[in-house]
């Protein structure tokens, strides 16, 4: 190749290719899903999810980890507020390791719901954390 | 695929049955480096056959997609080696094996930037930057298939960044788009995937590759015709061995 000045490499503006993965299953699956990047920004939950969460995503749309504090009302199972660094979601983006528990939460819709929820980081060819992922089971009955 | 840098440096993308034919254009050459996408075998087929692997005067790097349970040269070695092939790795003179995590190197005046692309297994896209001048290398990618509304998002769309502005794109076009409705998840393109992936990243040349074994050279035609008659203003060069492009 023979030319002039060099080509600056363009910021990225493409997700993973994990993520874009993953998002493309999760978008399939009846399992509520929810999906973080690696500085802790929500950047997909799929249509089960928003059931549980009460509000669509296409209207909530990505946001920033900083938002999320608070939005949603999160309790343990006998109602007493849970520190962050208890949330399965908190866990695996800050200590890199997957997490479970039962909780209580708030949804958009005012709703409180009992769900479980695991956690897992998300890492990627060339131990790259990418991100967080987390599955939610409502508790029936 | 062969691409010459503009320090004279030789870079070989990958590795099929044509590479041999290559082999006579490192004479003289005290290094050449191979970039592997993958290892599929029609994509490393051609490396033993690969004559400066056996000549002690050069120095072979050969780069390939990270793996999390064995190296490339552990990879490799299991086609470089009997009964596969008499000669063992261990044998071949002066080699080195690179293996590529997604990120950014560079080989003498060449940026090589590397990421994961959408193919069945870890396979790696790259993107050539020297001297002003860029190539993007997606020989087997199904952009269509991570993405509920392709190609609406760059965002989520596979390969996206490195091909984004591209003087010459070199793409998988391996499928009709009746073939692809029979093909989905095999991870390669139909032709109108391959033209929405080109306007989306504003590439300025499409070069077809990786055509299907089955389409001969008067499908070809037929299919570059189809190609350029839809092709607005991108130009596009047929894929086929011979060709050589100059940026």
């Amino acid at each position: 190749m023979q030319g002039g000045a060099a080509t600056l490499y363009l910021p990225p503006m493409q997700q993973p290719l994990e993520l874009i993965l993953l998002r493309q299953l999760a978008s399939y699956l009846t399992i509520p899903m929810w999906m973080m990047d690696d500085s802790g920004d929500l950047i997909f939950y799929n249509e089960p999810a928003e059931g549980l969460l009460g509000v669509q995503f296409d209207d909530a749309g990505p946001i920033r980890a900083e938002q999320l504090i608070g939005m949603w009302q999160v309790t343990d199972l006998g109602g007493e507020v849970i520190p962050d660094a208890e949330f399965p979601v908190v866990a695996a983006l800050t200590k890199q390791t997957p997490m479970h528990r039962a909780l209580r939460f708030q949804g958009m819709d005012g709703a409180w719901r009992e769900v479980e929820v695991t956690a897992i980081p998300i890492e990627g060819q060339g131990n790259r954390f990418l991100g967080v992922l987390a599955t939610f089971w409502e508790v029936q009955g | 695929m062969e691409v010459v840098a503009s320090s004279g440096r030789h870079l070989f993308l990958d590795a099929g049955s044509g590479i041999r034919t290559l082999s006579e254009d490192a004479s003289g050459l005290d290094r050449v480096d191979v970039l592997l996408t993958h290892l599929h075998m029609d994509h490393i087929l051609g490396l033993p056959f690969f004559t400066p692997l056996l000549d002690p005067v050069i120095d072979v790097h050969i780069w390939g997609p990270i793996s999390t349970t064995k190296t490339l040269q552990e990879r490799l070695s299991r086609y470089l080696s009997p009964p596969l092939f008499p000669v063992r790795v261990r044998d071949l003179p002066s080699v080195t094996f690179h293996d590529v995590p997604p990120g950014v190197f560079e080989i003498d005046s060449v940026r090589v930037i590397a990421d994961l692309v959408c193919h069945p297994g870890p396979t790696l896209g790259y993107r050539l930057e020297d001297s002003g001048s860029s190539i993007t290398y997606l020989p087997d990618h199904e952009p269509a298939l991570c993405s509920n509304d392709f190609p609406g998002d760059p965002e989520w769309t596979s390969g996206h960044d490195l091909a984004k502005g591209a003087d010459l794109l070199i793409h998988d076009s391996q499928y009709t788009d009746q073939e692809y409705e029979q093909r989905v998840g095999w991870g390669h393109s139909s032709y109108t995937h391959l033209l929405e992936f080109a306007r989306q990243t504003g590439v300025k040349t499409l070069s077809t590759y990786h055509h299907d074994p089955t389409h001969t050279d008067l499908i070809l035609d037929g299919t570059h015709d189809w190609l350029r008659e839809r092709a607005n203003g991108l130009e596009i060069i047929a894929g086929k061995p011979g060709v050589v492009i100059e940026l």
